[in-house]
């Protein structure tokens, strides 16, 4: 790829990801009263986020068994309520671990 | 007391890990894919967005149409249309044009559910520190994975991917449990996203499209039934 061809790629890419975040961002300036709308607004990000895990996770590390035995200890974790951090490097590690189980001792 | 920078910084640092480790496997991704490390770092510094970059490397490495680079970054960002409204409502009244301009631009997934997870308004320092530790954290794992991604055995980066939806599950569990009605919600996207990744003419939808087609669904039905009353809000933290 010629360097010019790649700066015009990286334009048009971060343009439209950059619009779609600012401008929303920008109109909605006033509160909104509607209860309607604002219980809409308060459910949507765990609806989002809940609809982006699931049923990706299953396939994040390219072993649905790694995956969801990660996956069970991160709900684990978050039910008892540990951190973000706490929540990410045990389920990075439980992946790890049933992995390298999967490969080397089964 | 509304929360000040160095609350933000802190609130960011657990997002600042996660992403070096999605970062790291996006270098990876991106010197594996024929792009130098240099161009890896450079969609990082100027995207911060997971899902888009992963998507929009192949296009360019195959000499793709910029249309269709642009299409699929809008099909697959068009969610965070929807959290930068729900954004707009958490900031107080001090925050201007400006920051808005500046605090869009690093408006990613967990910025935004950290941010909204507020009980009270969000302060423009606040975001200010916010923001931080997620933008270099992306761009710092985006360059480690680009230069050193070879150190690193592939079985161990691929279970770094996993720590996003780690990150993902504790920011959703406590409003779930604690809120029926967002509990509701939850599992109603979570229903609608499995029908639309199984179910045969449903799969060859975009998963940004399937994505937001579940969580409106999910968080327009649980509006009409169960609408929050009073002012308050249901995140923690």
């Amino acid at each position: 790829m010629k360097p010019e061809q790649f700066i015009i790629y990286l334009a048009a890419m971060a343009a439209v990801t950059y619009l779609v975040r600012m401008v929303p961002l920008v109109i909605f300036k006033k509160q909104i009263k509607n209860k309607y709308v604002l219980s809409f607004l308060s459910y949507m990000p765990y609806a989002v986020l809940s609809a982006m895990a699931f049923p990706a996770v299953f396939f994040a590390t390219g072993n649905v068994i790694s995956a969801a035995v990660g996956f069970a200890v991160a709900l684990t974790a978050a039910f008892f309520k540990r951190g973000l951090i706490t929540v990410a490097a045990l389920a990075s590690a439980a992946a790890l671990i049933t992995e390298l189980i999967i490969r080397y001792v089964i | 007391m509304k929360k000040g920078f160095f609350r933000g910084v802190a609130d960011g640092m657990p997002i600042f890990f996660g992403y070096i480790s999605i970062g790291f496997a996006f270098g990876i991704y991106a010197i594996s894919s024929g792009l130098t490390a240099k161009q890896g770092i450079l969609i990082s510094l100027f995207n911060v967005t997971s899902a888009g970059q992963f998507a929009a490397v192949p296009i360019m490495v195959s000499g793709g149409g910029i249309p269709q680079l642009m299409f699929s970054q809008f099909v697959i960002n068009m969610r965070y249309a929807l959290m930068s409204v729900s954004l707009s409502q958490k900031f107080d009244n001090k925050i201007n044009l400006l920051d808005r301009l500046i605090i869009a631009f690093v408006n990613t997934d967990e910025v935004f559910a950290v941010a909204v997870s507020n009980k009270n308004k969000v302060s423009k320092i606040y975001m200010y520190g916010l923001i931080l530790p997620p933008y270099f954290g992306w761009a710092i794992g985006t360059a480690l994975g680009a230069i050193a991604g070879n150190i690193l055995p592939q079985v161990v980066t691929s279970a770094l991917t996993l720590a996003i939806y780690g990150m993902f599950v504790a920011i959703v569990m406590p409003p779930a449990r604690e809120n029926k009605a967002c509990g509701m919600s939850v599992l109603i996207a979570i229903v609608l996203s499995c029908i639309f990744y199984f179910v045969p003419h449903l799969s060859s939808i975009p998963s940004g499209i399937s994505v937001i087609i579940s969580a409106v669904a999910a968080a327009l039905i649980m509006a009409a039934v169960s609408p929050i009353e009073t002012e308050v809000d249901i995140g923690e933290t």
